[in-house]
């Protein structure tokens, strides 16, 4: 598509199982302001079954404009309907951005968009702005596990696309006032493509907590010493309301289960408070938790690595602190 | 059954860093390693022909030098490997890697599987399966954490989600991009590196792939560019707390509820 026959910033406004996904509101919040930018307006594409009154909520949190796009085929996450609804809207709308979430669906259906669309893409943003001049999408992601930054463009084709990681652009507060547009449309199975289905979706129960949605969370790493103490993490966690994470030291040993692990390798993560206790602190693991706003490490060697990005650090035996800790917060009533 | 790896040679990440005057990354010293997600979509490949018989091919683009992880596979047991290798590849972004690897597999032909990692650990973007899916109008399932079922016609496969996970049944041939929960990678037999030391894969070039459209290509043809990159700077302001650990305790549950965030 060319550049000058094209407007407006869309985003793909993620839901599962009927709810909308926290990452939708952020890069309404994030896509407010580019919009803003380039004076033009922020569209919100929603694709589900029977889910109209969302469409209400993407409104109240920025969207000037809502593409419902509601069909059977989109109550269960599939790329090949997704992908095919996305690509044909934009073909006729001819959108300058589109955004979607660095999530488990969007890093898996939007890049077959913007290959369908034979365009340009850029993984898991952390920033986004537009050139003054150019008029651009700047796009800024981690690269080589976090030790390198790299700031993206797509000059020449559009749309500019992008996956923006959850919980680092911020939502605008729900204002009821706000008024858009819903276009919606329903199609039926038989006009989609539907190969790969999903016959069955199985939720994890164990800490059911969802490490990536978190606002607490509390890893154990090595330095937990055994499967058996493992529960202490487990204990603390439980104690202040947050998800169990894991190094993937751990989760190697057996002691839980990969679904846990955080790093390059395993979720990355941003929530509110980090405990790391007995976790080196080794760049893989940096890679997946280092943007949380607050780190507290317990370890007991005083130069672990983990102490140069924690914000609180507790040179000591996790054995000793850590059940101090529990009592703490089990105590306030 | 022939199942088709897409594997990618990278740098291990644990060194990469950038060279503060120039603003290029330090490469003196730097290892070159198969990308580990790459490693346990090898090793499912092999399992799947354990059970079903055919053939293991492993393909990558990349320079020469990428002959050295076609050889790792081979010491693992695949059957062939294909390095795809030109000057007019440098430079290309996932858009056109992805053309370019589409191309080949269009050339391979009779593909019944193409696996995937999840994400190369140097530019870490995963886009790289979803678009040559795209490309082929292939189905694609995702974040593989398990292959439940594999015959020649079909397949079905969890695919790891954040809250847990769904279960995806497909037609072949299909792409499917595997996570680390999937598999142990078996580590080269003694026989396998025999093979591996003697081994020359078949390298084609651009021109070894019909009705190829340079323009699509290199640092020319890709959509994307990078037009800076940096070393993050992240300000830590870092408190250690003292005293016995009953005192550190103590002071940090304080500095925790302070913080208004435990409810
Ligand atoms: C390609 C690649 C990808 C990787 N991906 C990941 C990833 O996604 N996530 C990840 O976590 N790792 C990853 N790693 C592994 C990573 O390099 C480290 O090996 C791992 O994070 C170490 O885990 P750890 O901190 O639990 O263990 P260790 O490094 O063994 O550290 C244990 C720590 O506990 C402390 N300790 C010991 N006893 C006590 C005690 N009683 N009280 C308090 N502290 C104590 C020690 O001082 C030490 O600092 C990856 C590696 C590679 C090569
Ligand atoms: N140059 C390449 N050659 C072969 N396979 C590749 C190449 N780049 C990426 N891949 C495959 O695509 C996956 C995702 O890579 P990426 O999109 O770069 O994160 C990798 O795990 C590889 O299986």
């Amino acid at each position: 598509m060319s550049v000058e026959n094209s407007q407006d910033v869309w985003i793909y406004a993620e839901q599962r199982d009927g709810h909308l996904h926290s990452v939708a509101l952020e890069l309404l919040g994030a896509g407010r302001k580019l919009a803003d930018d380039l004076g033009q307006k922020l569209v919100a594409v929603l694709l589900g079954h029977n889910l109209k009154p969302l469409t209400k909520e993407l409104i109240a949190h920025g969207a000037d404009k809502v593409f419902y796009l509601d069909s059977p085929a989109f109550a269960k996450f599939a790329d090949e309907p997704y992908a095919q609804a996305l690509t044909d809207l934009a073909r006729a709308h001819k959108p300058a951005i589109i955004l979607g979430g660095a999530t488990a669906v969007g890093r898996s259906f939007i890049p077959r968009v913007a290959a369908n669309l034979q365009t340009g893409m850029t993984a898991d943003c952390t920033a986004l702005a537009i050139d003054p001049e150019k008029k651009v999408l700047l796009g800024t992601r981690p690269a080589y596990g976090g030790n390198i930054m790299a700031t993206i463009v797509c000059a020449e084709k559009r749309p500019q696309m992008a996956t923006v990681r959850h919980k680092v652009m911020k939502a605008l507060e729900r204002n009821e006032a706000r008024q858009g547009e819903v276009i919606e449309q329903q199609m039926a199975e038989k006009d989609l493509t539907w190969r790969a289905k999903v016959i069955n979706t199985v939720k994890e129960v164990e800490e059911t907590c969802n490490l990536a949605e978190a606002d607490i969370i509390v890893t154990g790493g090595r330095g937990i010493g055994s499967k058996e103490n493992f529960q202490l993490v487990r204990d603390l966690a439980a104690a202040i309301g947050g998800a169990v994470g894991a190094s993937r030291a751990v989760v190697d040993a057996g002691w839980v289960p990969y679904s846990h692990q955080v790093g390059q390798t395993g979720k990355t993560v941003c929530p509110k408070i980090y405990f790391a206790l007995g976790v080196s602190g080794a760049i893989q693991h940096l890679a997946g938790m280092q943007s949380s706003d607050i780190i507290i490490a317990v370890n007991s060697n005083p130069d672990a690595e983990i102490f140069k990005v924690a914000t609180y650090g507790i040179v000591g035996d996790v054995n000793e602190v850590v059940p101090e800790l529990i009592q703490h917060f089990r105590n306030r009533g | 059954m022939h199942i088709v790896v897409l594997i990618k040679q990278v740098v291990a990440t644990t060194n990469v860093k950038l060279d503060p005057q120039t603003g290029t990354m330090i490469r003196d010293g730097v290892e070159s390693i198969l990308n580990p997600f790459d490693e346990y979509a090898v090793e499912e490949a092999l399992r799947i022909k354990e059970k079903l018989g055919g053939k293991v091919t492993v393909l990558t683009m990349g320079p020469p030098q990428a002959k050295e992880i076609i050889r790792k596979a081979i010491g693992m047991g695949v059957d062939e490997g294909i390095l795809l290798s030109d000057r007019a590849l440098a430079g290309s972004d996932t858009w056109a890697t992805s053309y370019t690897l589409a191309q080949a597999l269009r050339k391979i032909g009779d593909y019944g599987l193409i696996l995937t990692g999840k994400q190369a650990v140097d530019g870490d973007t995963a886009q790289v399966g979803p678009e040559i899916a795209a490309c082929l109008d292939l189905p694609m399932i995702a974040w593989v954490r398990k292959i439940e079922e594999v015959s020649p016609e079909k397949i079905r496969a969890e695919r790891l989600m954040e809250d847990g996970y769904d279960v995806l049944e497909s037609p072949l041939p299909a792409l499917l991009s595997v996570v680390k929960e999937i598999n142990e990678p078996r580590l080269e037999s003694l026989k396998g590196k025999m093979r591996a030391k003697k081994y020359e894969p078949q390298t084609w070039t651009v021109a070894d792939l019909p009705g190829f459209d340079l323009a699509q290509v290199g640092l020319k043809g890709s959509p994307t560019r990078v037009v800076k990159t940096f070393t993050p700077q992240r300000q830590y302001h870092s408190e250690m707390i003292g005293g016995s650990p009953k005192e550190a305790a103590s002071a940090l549950y304080k500095k925790v509820v302070d913080l208004n965030i435990i409810h």
